[in-house]
């Protein structure tokens, strides 16, 4: 059952579909592409600001990409409280590896759990004014649902990407990455970059977390889908290059569009799951990885 | 403790097992003892890679469903008998294990545990589609009839109960031998064992796949246990969080530790499920799991060996 | 036994867009004294790494005892007898000393002749000075005696060929002569060995024979005293 117009129409939606996804996985080419930290808990992180934009948009009737942004700061602090929790846990003492994994672990399924116990099972969505509408664009009907986060998706990267390129505490992440001595040799201090750093991805979370609620239904235990997308675009985008993590996001998007348009909406994330292994297996350093 | 005398206390507690379903206490206990014994067994495996090699693995669900589901569609479609489910979901989850360790273990330990958090929402994906084992509905089982000790719960309690002793008697043969020396040497640093002359990947497969085997052993008798097998439970995040849990808060270095953990940890969850509820209890385990590895990383044990050695 | 223990041919391996060995050729006589020796980052290391398997190359052949071993993973080419110690130790942390020795005993030793007897870990851990010690863990070591382990570590896993990296950086003078002593004796056992150090005179002492490479390439080769007076060396660790 294909048609030209079918094709057309899942690509453009893969698309869309990819930008949302690279800013869902920001935080982990940051703090895990960068900086080398295993934080399976973003994905709980995202969720958790979802929640937030959906209690502010149901109280106060805040929409959400106003309320993400509102509430960087409040994520920012909690993501710098957690890496020093991990820090003074793990990386001082240089147990980084199993116990850190299940650290952020744990944080992950406290978050999720404690979703569950205050909201319940149900599902949330977010119905934002522009969400019902949609333009036509070459033939293919493109949904403001999905554009405005693609739109906000890239340029949350493309801020990223000034951000590190361009200001002090940005390049120092950069060399925090690539070497201690060029770090000490700039006068900056690694745990408090890294802090930095770490906040930032966890603030990117809360803007990501609004955004998907303005698209899809949410409960607590939806993070676990994004884990696997979240590393996969990762991996595959070049652990260290954030336009890399665009580019692979758009991929995933499209292949899981394509996937879901020809043989039906529940392979997605097997998708996800394979465009990892398979990037891990073929090219651990991505596509445009160090 | 000598082999000798480990056998022995082995055999006492699979006769203690026996006399327990004989008294036919309070039918609760056997339905509470079944889930502690199946505890053990997950707790047990589980530390097998993560204790001894330190390969943390996430995705308990999916091995434990394998095991429930390959049952499933043995009893369904051949009525096999329970020891040959158990052999054969220990024996799917086996290659599972192997399969995704294949994929992963070249690289490090961090993309393999990132891989087994992936592995089970996939799986879950794959066994909701499957409809002849019952997909998102659920599938009911009936257990067969005339079982030993007259209760088929009961029987599943000493069936439990001597898995459990199994996988007991198995990591501690493996903690023992060359091959446990060989994955304590890799855990503690994995370049300097491949230079030792470890084969530091034939081991690491070598867990996984045993790993993998026991937590399908756990899961076989899960279909008869609760009659209805649906998703939501066989891949219950319980199994997740319980199976890091449990071993981290027992002690990860040697097999007391995983059973200290389930025994300790399984007998707090059922008493918190019960006055509380099934989400706090769940929430208590995870503030535990998080206070014990930023706190006591080598659990009750390493606490007891600071005790004594000082 | 004809020809050379170890035969590195062409050897090139690039991280990136950085070439880290360019085409670097040598070959080390059994039972010789060889030094290697190079300014920092020149590549010797990553040569280590290359001939203990730890990192693939991307072009040229390594030969040991004449076979080819280039694609042979780095547990096996230990077992040959190509033993390798750590720049920084990386000691077995939760085991004793003695169990430290166990693992190469076993893992590595096993199934090889001995050649010089049938040394175990307290026999090797009495050589080398950690006697007193053995039944402590890593953590309850000094400096010298974790450098000290790598050693006993290395001697354990019965080798042909031992590769000592940097094994006396940051020692003491009479450290570095505790060290080189071993390194001695363990010369006179037969044992082929291959010593990168900074420290000179150890080197100059030691050596019968010093490549010497900067930036990824061979620049000299030949006795202490040839390698001393020559003007490329001279150049690549002081600058023009």
């Amino acid at each position: 059952m294909f048609s030209w117009d079918l094709l057309a129409n899942a690509v453009v939606a893969g698309l869309l579909i990819g930008g949302f996804y690279a800013a869902v996985s920001l935080g982990v080419g940051l703090i895990f592409g960068l900086l080398d930290i295993a934080n399976i808990a973003q994905p709980a992180f995202v969720i958790l600001g979802s929640y937030a934009a959906y209690v502010l948009n149901n109280s106060y009737g805040l929409d959400p990409i106003l309320t993400g942004l509102l509430l960087t700061p409040v994520f920012y602090l909690l993501g710098a409280a957690v890496y020093r929790v991990y820090y003074t846990s793990f990386e001082r003492r240089g147990e980084e590896s199993l116990r850190g994994l299940v650290f952020f672990f744990g944080i992950l399924f406290i978050i999720e759990v404690s979703l569950s116990i205050i909201f319940g099972v149900d599902y949330r969505l977010i119905q934002t004014w522009y969400g019902s509408r949609s333009i036509e664009f070459a033939g293919v009907g493109v949904a403001f649902r999905y554009l405005v986060p693609f739109v906000v998706g890239v340029a949350m990267t493309l801020a990223l990407h000034l951000f590190l390129g361009r200001t002090f505490y940005g390049r120092a992440i950069m060399a925090v990455s690539q070497d201690r001595l060029a770090l000490r040799l700039m006068g900056a201090n690694p745990v408090q970059i890294k802090t930095i750093a770490f906040g930032v991805g966890i603030a990117a979370a809360s803007l990501a977390g609004a955004l998907l609620i303005s698209i899809a239904p949410v409960i607590p235990s939806t993070d676990r889908d994004y884990i696997g997308r979240m590393f996969a675009i990762t991996v595959l985008g070049g652990m260290g290059s954030i336009g890399g993590t665009l580019v692979a996001g758009i991929v995933l998007g499209i292949a899981e569009s394509l996937m879901a348009t020809f043989f039906g909406p529940s392979w997605s994330l097997a998708v996800s799951f394979g465009i990892l292994l398979l990037a891990l297996a073929v090219r651990p350093a991505g596509l445009f990885g160090r | 403790m000598k082999t000798g005398r480990t056998l022995l206390v082995a055999l006492a507690v699979i006769v203690a097992g026996i006399l327990l379903a004989k008294l036919r206490v309070n039918p609760y206990f056997y339905f509470a003892g079944y889930v502690i014994l199946q505890y053990i067994v997950i707790a047990t495996a589980w530390n097998i890679l993560g204790g001894y090699a330190g390969y943390v693995n996430f995705g308990t669900p999916a091995f434990f469903a394998m095991g429930a589901y390959t049952a499933v569609f043995l009893i369904r479609s051949v009525h096999a008998p329970l020891p040959v489910l158990i052999v054969a979901g220990g024996l799917v989850a086996a290659l599972l294990g192997l399969g995704i360790g294949y994929l992963t273990l070249r690289l490090r330990g961090t993309f393999f545990s990132i891989a087994t958090l992936a592995l089970a929402v996939v799986l879950q994906t794959a066994i909701i589609n499957w409809e002849y084992v019952g997909g998102s509905r659920g599938l009911s089982v009936i257990r067969p009839s005339g079982p030993p000790f007259g209760n088929y719960v009961v029987f599943l309690f000493t069936v439990m109960g001597g898995l459990a002793v199994v996988s007991v008697l198995v990591a501690r043969f493996i903690e023992r031998s060359w091959i446990g020396r060989g994955l304590a040497a890799l855990r503690d640093n994995e370049e300097a064992a491949e230079c030792m002359g470890v084969p530091t990947l034939k081991l690491k497969l070598f867990a996984t796949t045993v790993s993998g085997f026991f937590l399908g052993v756990a899961g076989a008798p899960f279909p008869y246990y609760v009659t209805f097998v649906e998703p939501n439970s066989a891949f219950a995040l319980d199994y997740a969080v319980n199976a890091l849990a449990m071993p981290m808060i027992g002690g990860t270095t040697s097999w007391v530790g995983p059973v200290i953990g389930a025994v300790l940890l399984g007998t707090a969850s059922q008493l918190a499920t019960v006055t509380i509820s099934s989400e706090m209890n769940l929430f208590i385990v995870g503030v535990v799991l998080v206070a014990f590895v930023v706190l006591a990383p080598e659990g009750i044990l390493g606490l007891v060996r600071k005790l004594r050695g000082r | 036994m004809a020809g050379p223990l170890l035969e590195v041919e062409g050897l090139v391996k690039r991280f990136g867009g950085f070439t880290a060995l360019n085409r670097v050729s040598l070959s080390v006589k059994a039972g010789e004294r060889f030094g290697l020796i190079g300014p920092n980052g020149s590549g010797k290391t990553t040569l280590i790494n290359c001939v203990s398997g730890a990192l693939p190359v991307d072009s040229g052949s390594i030969r040991f005892e004449g076979r080819e071993i280039t694609a042979l993973p780095p547990h096996q080419r230990t077992r040959l007898g190509i033993v390798r110690s750590f720049q920084i130790p990386k000691p077995f942390t939760s085991m004793t000393v003695r169990e430290n020795l166990g693992i190469p005993l076993e893992y590595a030793a096993a199934g090889r002749a001995g050649g010089e007897g049938s040394a175990d870990a307290d026999e090797i851990l009495e050589s080398i000075g950690l006697h007193a010690k053995a039944h402590l863990r890593p953590a309850g070591l000094t400096q010298i005696e974790m450098r000290k382990l790598e050693l006993a570590r290395a001697m354990a896993a019965r080798p042909k060929l031992l590769i000592s990296d940097e094994a006396m950086a940051g020692l003491s003078s009479t450290e570095v002569d505790d060290i080189l002593a071993i390194l001695f004796r363990l010369s006179t056992q037969g044992i082929t060995i291959i010593m990168i150090e900074h420290i000179m005179r150890a080197v100059m002492r030691f050596s019968e024979r010093i490549v010497v490479l900067d930036a990824g390439e061979r620049i000299a080769e030949g006795t202490p005293d040839e390698v001393v007076r020559n003007p490329a060396v001279e150049k690549a660790y002081l600058g023009e």
